[in-house]
């Protein structure tokens, strides 16, 4: 530990010395509430019905969309207005009571999973479409509105909302501004980052602040761009304004069959090569075909070792003439198997089965776990190949549906969590898959946060100087560390500890990656 | 590669520590071209970063390219063309001597903005020295990245006040296989619902801009698409449509030929005609206004505020106008920009003053 780099760090409370801002996560962790007491305070300013305490109804809200992780928390805050949410931020303040901010719970990382020593901050009754604005293609929502439901909303304007995450039916817009949600379509049209244009939070104080505008920009630093994607971390999101865009004339999908996983991942990166972005490019490799061709009867070659598939959108004209380049391409790489969706059923049907991948693997294994790392597309084939070594190191199978367009890999590893130790060797391959994303230049999670789930692997991913200098971007915001504390970005403390642990033989993990 | 290429960062990192440790402020510079934006930085030590250059990487399969900040960004283009490939941004030069650092810090995009997107929203990752003299890496050069705070993106438009940068990774995109530029007699207000009513079909636009009774439509991509989309607009075909649109973005038009102020103001696309005194022309689809006014900044301010937007000064700088040469913020966000500001550069001493007079 690096002690020289730690003085004169700002440290937000001038009167407490001592932990360090880097660390000071772990103090709040383990911080004695007085529950009863806070209770109170709550239900003294907020609607009793918004104040849930009793071991039954917290129940419900003791795991988000990582069920491998639970926590009862100690209390749960169901607000259903902002200035709910400023009073409900300003006890907890007041009283230095930590607290988790989640909308639908959907997300696969543990980034709201609660604690049991703060407030879990429920966002879900926050649905309302607050204000459609067809001549400037916008939308103000609240932060509980589903993704989908946002482009439903303007399905008849002829627009939509992009970003579309396989969660979509389910999973809330604050969640994606928070998580910076991807989805199938971000290669062309980008991820929440790109698609948003103004936010409204409410900050651990319980102030509230607008962060971005109606215009594109807004003067001095551009905060929604550090908002997006800091996990609950450095504010609570109440209000999402995203950009719509108009509908896409067509969509076609090419279902593209290869015998060697090498060839398919050679491929994406080859029609990238050749000018074309498509508007999805997708892969499965055999054990997840295999899967869900069973599930639902997509009409993928079932003997194929990967499949690709490539959507184009766009004027018909357009998509036409992309089809065809992508036809060319994909001959030229040694498809064996090239098929292209005639109608909008058809179309359906092969996205059927990548959608349903995931609960495909739930036919087959008890239980599985999904990765998320994201590599350079060039390395699509090599890494491909050492999650399979991996997978024979562990003795445990693997399914790759995943964002190949984007570099963005979701392997499944399929376990059994009633077999006793089994988790814990599941989450061991899976650090040792993140690791081997980093190896190839690549970066631990692409779209799904890191949370609790990742943590350890962000010590492996940054070195101290820019873990602190993140402690230090949350101190300007949450100078407490009262916001989601113990996700997203490790103490120094922890990752001390995660060193000791994974330090074998004297190595260093991966004494090739620069350091600085 | 060039043979100018360099890698500074340990100097330009004791530098820094140095001038953290002494306190003295640094100034800059790069190629000098965006030095009238923002405020002048009264005081402080010079610290250049154009040797601090070349291409580090660049894999047209991967639609990534990574730069030193000090890497002209001519040079930059002129590789990417090379492989048929571009920053979609479309980022104004405004002078010779531009820099790829510098094009990011000022966070400056081209016509093209609305429709592809803005130079925060092509960055990938960065390379940077904070106010303490230490080399950071944030983001990196994949598409999509969510490890830690996106300190990356928000170095873009930070003008150098959040941190030094040394390297950016950037996507870049292919160049569309075929463009075609229309125009149409238009007054303000009837080019305007033309731009809401054409930006909400699906068609390639890239550009939507109107000046003195003509607007002028931008379609790029397959030729097919193209071709359809301006049938059915109709309009006037324009000649050498690049020049013209690489003149809109270096600001080369007559327009900007004038000796009154120039105002940038950044609205809702959908913002009615300006009711301030002065010319105006509308880029991006209405979102952009540039206003040549010589009415009080107060005034233009407060309406860019009352219609949701911002209004920033954007003269060459001459002494004649003397006012904050940004938007000024609201306190509340002001004190959190600053706090944010503290937590890259604790003792103030990168670009001092160039964003706000605050920091």
């Amino acid at each position: 530990m690096a002690a020289d780099k730690r003085e004169g760090m700002p440290m937000a409370d001038s009167a407490i010395a001592e932990p360090h801002a880097a660390d000071l996560a772990e103090t709040v962790l383990s911080r004695r509430i007085d529950k009863a007491a806070l209770i109170d305070k709550l239900v003294a300013e907020l609607p009793v019905e918004t104040v849930l305490h009793a071991e039954e109804d917290l129940r419900p809200f003791e795991c988000d969309g990582l069920a491998a992780y639970r926590q009862v928390p100690m209390i749960v805050v169901l607000p259903s207005t902002i200035e709910q949410v400023q009073t409900a931020m300003r006890i907890c303040h007041a009283n230095d009571v930590p607290v988790v901010a989640r909308g639908a719970g959907t997300g696969l990382s543990g980034g709201a999973l609660p604690l049991d020593n703060g407030v879990l901050l429920s966002l879900a009754k926050f649905k309302q479409i607050i204000d459609i604005d067809t001549a400037n293609r916008r939308a103000t929502v609240q932060p509980g509105v589903r993704n989908l439901a946002i482009s439903e909303a303007v399905d008849h304007l002829g627009l939509y909302y992009a970003p579309d995450p396989s969660s979509q039916i389910a999973c809330s817009i604050g969640g994606n501004v928070a998580e910076n949600s991807g989805g199938v379509h971000c290669l062309k049209y980008g991820l929440t980052t790109h698609n948003i244009l103004q936010i409204e939070i409410v900050m651990v104080d319980g102030e509230r602040l607008t962060i971005g505008s109606h215009a594109l920009d807004t003067p001095g630093f551009d905060l929604l761009a550090l908002m997006t994607g800091s996990e609950g971390l450095l504010g609570v999101i109440v209000e999402v304004t995203v950009k719509l865009l108009p509908k896409p004339e067509l969509a076609r999908v090419a279902m593209i069959a290869f015998d060697d996983v090498r060839k398919a991942g050679n491929a994406v990166a080859a029609i990238i090569q050749a000018g074309i972005v498509p508007a999805g490019l997708e892969m499965l490799d055999s054990p997840a075909i295999i899967a869900t061709e069973e599930f639902v009867h997509a009409g993928y070659p079932t003997d194929a070792e990967a499949i690709l598939l490539c959507e184009v959108d766009g004027t018909e004209a357009e998509v036409e003439e992309h089809i065809a380049d992508v036809r060319t391409v994909m001959e030229a790489q040694g498809a064996v198997d090239i098929r292209i969706s005639r109608d909008a059923a058809e179309r359906a049907l092969f996205w059927a089965g990548r959608k349903a991948a995931f609960p495909a693997m739930g036919r087959i294994s008890p239980d599985y776990y999904c990765m998320d790392g994201t590599i350079p597309r060039k390395a699509l084939a090599e890494v491909l190949i050492g999650i399979g070594e991996l997978s024979k190191k562990y003795g445990q199978r693997v399914a790759n549906v995943f964002h190949a367009g984007d570099g963005n890999l979701h392997p499944l590893i399929l376990y059994d969590a009633n077999i006793e130790g089994e988790l814990e060797r599941t989450e061991e391959f899976g650090g040792a898959i993140c690791e081997l994303c980093l190896q190839h230049g690549g970066t631990i999670t692409g779209e799904h946060g890191v949370g609790m789930e990742k943590i350890d692997q962000m010590c492996v991913q940054f070195p101290e100087p820019e873990l602190i200098q993140f402690h230090a971007v949350k101190a300007a915001f949450d100078p407490r560390s009262l916001l989601n504390p113990g996700k997203a970005v490790p103490t120094l403390h922890r990752c001390a500890e995660f060193g000791a642990m994974h330090v074998h033989n004297g190595d260093l993990p991966f004494p090739e990656l620069e350091r600085l | 590669m060039s043979s100018n290429d360099d890698d500074l960062t340990q100097w330009l990192s004791e530098r820094v520590t140095q001038a953290f440790t002494d306190n003295r402020p640094l100034v800059i510079r790069g190629g000098n071209s965006k030095s009238f934006l923002g405020e002048a930085v009264a005081n402080g030590d010079d610290l250049d970063v154009t040797g601090h250059r070349g291409i580090v990487s660049y894999e047209p399969g991967e639609l990534v390219l990574t730069a030193r900040a000090g890497t002209p960004l001519a040079e930059v283009e002129a590789a990417l063309a090379e492989q048929n490939q571009m920053l979609a941004f479309e980022p104004p030069h405004y002078g010779e001597g531009a820099t790829l650092g510098g094009t990011i810090a000022a966070g400056v995009s081209g016509p093209a903005r609305p429709f592809t997107g803005s130079a925060r929203d092509f960055v990938l990752g960065a390379r940077i020295i904070n106010g303490r003299g230490e080399p950071l890496r944030f983001g990196g050069e994949v598409m999509k990245n969510v490890a830690g705070y996106d300190l990356s993106r928000l170095m873009a438009g930070a003008f150098g006040t959040l941190g030094v940068l040394l390297d950016i990774s950037l996507k870049v995109l292919p160049v569309p296989r075929d463009q075609v530029t229309l125009i149409f007699d238009k007054d303000a207000d009837a080019a305007l619902a033309h731009f809401s009513e054409c930006l909400l079909k699906p068609w390639p636009i890239t550009g939507a801009y109107w000046e003195a009774g003509r607007s002028y439509l931008r379609l790029a991509g397959a030729a097919t698409s193209v071709e359809s989309a301006a049938t059915k607009l109709g309009g006037e075909r324009l000649q050498y449509d690049q020049r013209f649109w690489q003149d809109i973005r270096e600001h080369r038009s007559a327009f900007f030929d004038d000796d009154r102020p120039l105002w940038r103001l950044s609205v809702a696309p959908a913002t009615p005609v300006l009711d301030i005194p002065g010319d105006c022309v509308v880029d991006w689809g209405g979102a952009q206004r540039w206003l040549l006014s010589d009415a009080d900044a107060n005034t233009i301010r407060q309406r860019a505020t009352e219609l949701g937007g911002h209004a920033s000064l954007y003269s060459r700088r001459d002494g004649a106008t003397v006012c904050p040469r940004f938007h000024p913020l609201s306190k509340p966000m002001m004190a959190v920009q600053k706090r944010v500001k503290d937590s890259l550069d604790p003792s103030g001493i990168l670009n001092r003053g160039r964003l706000y007079p605050d920091f």
